[in-house]
């Protein structure tokens, strides 16, 4: 009976000591990534709050963190107020042409630097590797004068001819895959006959698909994101994309706030939806750097 | 040369063809162009007047060449430092033992994947004085009345606040780097007594200097051309948006960044031999920038066959 006296005391510690544990093991990491989502939400849930809010509701002051009512028709005004169909179907032309012309150039371009062995080879590609280094902007002056020169000013070729010339990032992403493919394969095509392009075509190109699925989304909302291209080589309407368009929201006196954020939601929407779809592909892509190769 | 090697230089280099064609038509050849262009007067429209080094010595006068130099390293020398903490503590965030974090990782890594010019024009909003949420979360701590985008002081604070939605791309990778570290030297660290934090400088941060090195660089290159942000919160390269006046980059010109600079002078006021200047400028030192830090590098970044 002596001992049952002096039981609770190790029994309390045990609890706090348990009580600590499970708040430093199951509580605490959750509180911190809930804190830190919390912020990076906040900016969404003030654009999706404001695209269904009132004007008068907008021009209370505190602004509020709910509604009064939800005006689900803000959407429909804000498709209505610019050629907001026009803007997008643009945008997917461009998606779709860059998306089409990165699989197609990157995979040939990163065959060649992977899977054929050939004098010059890795000196070539790490100077492709530096043009990383080379912001976009050096060139714009150069480019837009040459595209005048030419005529392909106020047309989409500048924003997707590029594309089917390939890019250093896909490139080197694509052959950091190549590499983890057997040797054997390509040798027991070539035995078989086929040349180097049959080899690619029939043997590697259908392994490459994880590497082709990357690209095709990195190019594809690359293109939907692009704002200067288009701002420096269209000035038609008709021609421009949402990311040009949705400038059309703001004047030289006022703002369509309500209608700005239904348009800015609208324009968001898709690329969630495919991260939503890919999950596993915008990780591989963003983290291809990292993998010992 | 064997039989076999020459086949396969044909081969590698037929396959390598469309990327030479690109590398040489829109980034050699424009960048060789537009150094020729630099020593000319030319509007775009007229014939190109060779006239020396008069762009270059119009720059050195130039206030506002100085000042969106000035703004651009300011922002630049501002957004990376932040941007590596900021990245690195979301990735140890993103690396705790609980079940549901997919979900948490998947809501910290969205925003950096979407549109700059949205996000832009949902900060034109969340940081108004008046219809923003952020002054009422600042009010929250006591911090009234400020204008971020219409203050000059503040506006490059803004853009850099803007810059930090897109964390979750580099902590990504900061998160496979953590993960490469071997458990084993932790546990052995922490038998040794080192607690979490000794941890962390000793053994953690040293195994993420390659990615912090990857980081720097990225970020460096991205401060240098920073546009979009800026053009999209002053309103175009008229001016119209928030605070500034007609023709001004931002309130005082505080968004006039290097590239916007670049973009009016070429494409407003159609100065195409003065914006090859700038051009030429912004690549020789983009080029050099990056080479400082690869040499400064080696002094720090933590490989691990050494």
């Amino acid at each position: 009976m002596k001992t049952s006296s002096v039981l609770p005391a190790p029994t309390v510690l045990k609890r706090r000591e348990s009580f600590r544990k499970t708040f430093a093991v199951r509580l605490l990491p959750r509180l911190v990534l809930l804190a830190f989502c919390g912020i990076f939400f906040f900016p969404f849930w003030q654009m999706f709050i404001t695209s269904v809010k009132t004007t008068q509701d907008l021009g209370t002051y505190p602004p509020t963190l709910w509604p009064v009512t939800f005006v689900w028709s803000n959407y429909v005004d804000a498709v209505k107020y610019i050629p907001f169909l026009q803007f997008t179907i643009n945008s997917f032309i461009l998606a779709a042409g860059n998306t089409i012309g990165a699989i197609l150039s990157n995979s040939l371009i990163a065959y060649g630097f992977a899977r054929i062995k050939w004098p010059g080879r890795d000196k070539l590609f790490y100077l492709a590797l530096s043009t990383l280094f080379i912001p976009f902007p050096v060139t714009i002056v150069a480019l837009f004068d040459i595209f005048a020169r030419v005529h392909w000013v106020n047309t989409y070729l500048p924003l997707i001819v590029p594309s089917f010339l390939g890019q250093a990032f896909y490139i080197f992403l694509m052959r950091q895959f190549l590499m983890g493919i057997p040797k054997e394969l390509s040798e027991a095509a070539r035995i078989d006959g086929a040349n180097e392009f049959q080899t690619f075509w029939r043997v590697i190109l259908p392994l490459m698909k994880p590497a082709i699925a990357v690209v095709a989304i990195f190019a594809g909302v690359a293109a939907w994101n692009d704002f200067l291209s288009p701002l420096l080589f269209l000035n038609s309407e008709e021609l421009y994309p949402l990311s040009i368009g949705l400038q059309f929201y703001r004047s030289q006196h006022t703002v369509a706030y309500t209608l700005l954020m239904a348009a800015s939601t609208l324009v968001v929407l898709p690329v969630i939806a495919l991260f939503l779809g890919f999950q596993k592909f915008f990780i591989e892509g963003v983290t291809v750097g990292s993998v010992k190769g | 040369m064997t039989r076999s090697t020459r086949r396969n230089l044909r081969n590698g280099l037929l396959f390598i063809c469309p990327w030479i064609v690109g590398f040489v038509a829109f980034q050699v050849y424009p960048i060789l162009y537009s150094l020729q262009m630099s020593f000319t007067d030319y509007s775009g429209f007229n014939e190109m007047v060779f006239n020396g080094v008069q762009n270059f010595t119009k720059m050195a006068k130039d206030g506002l060449f100085w000042l969106s130099a000035y703004n651009t390293l300011y922002y630049t020398f501002l957004a990376v430092p932040i941007g590596v903490v900021f990245a690195i503590l979301i990735a140890l965030a993103m690396n705790q033992k609980v079940k549901e974090v997919p979900i948490y990782r998947a809501i910290l890594y969205v925003p950096s994947i979407l549109p700059v010019f949205a996000l832009s024009l949902v900060w034109v909003v969340f940081l108004n004085p008046k219809y923003g949420f952020l002054n009422q979360l600042l009010a929250f701590f006591g911090v009234t009345n400020v204008d971020m985008l219409g203050d000059p002081a503040w506006t490059k604070f803004a853009i850099v606040l803007l810059a930090q939605l897109g964390a979750g791309g580099p902590a990504l990778i900061f998160l496979a780097a953590l993960r490469g570290i071997p458990a084993e030297i932790l546990e052995s660290a922490a038998i040794d007594g080192a607690g979490p934090i000794r941890r962390f400088f000793r053994i953690v941060l040293p195994m993420l200097t390659p990615v912090i090195l990857y980081d720097i660089v990225l970020g460096l290159a991205l401060g240098l051309q920073v546009f979009t942000q800026a053009y999209i919160i002053a309103g175009g390269a008229g001016g119209s948006g928030s605070g500034g006046g007609a023709g001004m980059a931002g309130p005082r010109n505080s968004l006039l960044f290097y590239v916007f600079n670049l973009y009016k002078v070429a494409f407003q006021f159609t100065q195409m031999g003065y914006a090859a200047a700038l051009s030429w400028v912004l690549f020789i030192v983009s080029v050099v920038l990056a080479v400082i830090v690869f040499k400064w590098s080696k002094g720090w970044v933590h490989y691990e066959n050494e």
